[in-house]
């Protein structure tokens, strides 16, 4: 039997308590890994592990989190996402949803763009392609 | 300064799992002051849960740069649990064993148990669980960059290792 939108929202959020030492009240849809839930660069390791092993799937390095995407000055300059680059978030970061990033494409802003709802949308789509 | 917290290793399957042994003595300086005769009462040495967590942390390390042969700089980045149900008194033999539960180029995960032997009687029975996330520096996500050279995998832990009759780098 498939695994229900409910079930998946309740492991994405157990996932997000164990690995951030949240409240579960806290992780909402709506709710940011970094600014919301105070992740740190770390923690996205720690998830990406943690999600592995909720819903038994493979995640490669850099599918969830694009962090040599950011640190590369073909997609970035002087802290800002090129045309190329957000090219290139877009096709390998389906599940985001970048809205007010595209104006301003500060790299510093990037972070604000992992909430919730954009995980368990990572892990649907995984799950769809097993 | 030492700063090993294991005494042996004794079994280390690549990329699997590694067991190590650590004796708590008495005559450890730590003991002395972990914790001290005070306001009338006396001594009451006991091995801090801290330095069990460092025990693990380095069963654990130790695991996961043979898994890569020891070229990956391996840093204790997080302590995902520390439960602890027993106490460790002098006298008594701690037996780490860590397993490899994930292991990628940014890092790895590992899941552990610690137990206490009383070598008095053979008895055994669970202290503690221990699961840690270690990251690979050089592949660190703010791209930051560090010494060539490998100073995790070093000096004592390495010396700890061929003492324990087995083959370390260099």
């Amino acid at each position: 039997m498939p695994i229900t939108q409910e079930e998946v929202f309740s492991k994405v959020q157990t996932v997000l308590v164990d690995a951030l030492g949240v409240d579960e009240e806290e992780v909402v849809p709506t709710a940011k890994l970094v600014a919301d839930l105070g992740a740190e660069s770390i923690d996205f390791l720690d998830i990406v592990f943690r999600l592995e092993k909720a819903f038994g799937i493979k995640i490669d390095q850099n599918e969830l989190f694009p962090e040599a995407l950011l640190n590369d000055p073909q997609y970035v300059v002087e802290g800002k996402v090129t045309d190329s680059g957000m090219t290139e978030l877009r096709r390998r970061l389906p599940h985001l949803e970048f809205g007010d990033f595209e104006k301003s494409r500060a790299v510093s802003a990037f972070s604000n763009l992992f909430t919730v709802d954009a995980i368990v949308k990572f892990v649907n789509d995984k799950l769809a392609k097993q | 300064m030492r700063w090993i917290w294991i005494d042996r290793i004794v079994e280390l399957d690549r990329g699997r799992r590694c067991v190590a042994l650590k004796n708590v003595s008495l005559a450890e300086d730590v003991l002395h002051d972990h914790f001290s005769a005070r306001d009338g009462r006396g001594p009451w040495p006991v091995f801090p849960q801290t330095l069990i967590i460092e025990g693990m942390a380095q069963t654990a390390g130790i695991l996961v740069g043979h898994a890569r042969d020891f070229k990956e700089k391996v840093i204790l980045a997080k302590i995902g649990l520390a439960r602890f149900t027993a106490l460790a008194r002098p006298g008594f033999t701690l037996r780490y064993t860590a397993v490899l539960e994930r292991i990628d180029e940014s890092g790895a995960a590992t899941g552990g148990e610690v137990e206490l032997i009383d070598p008095g009687t053979g008895a055994v029975k669970p202290l503690a669980k221990i699961d840690l996330l270690y990251s690979h520096i050089d592949q660190n996500r703010a791209g930051l960059q560090f010494p060539e050279h490998n100073f995790v995998f070093t000096g004592q832990l390495m010396e700890m290792l061929r003492q324990s009759g087995l083959p370390a780098p260099g």
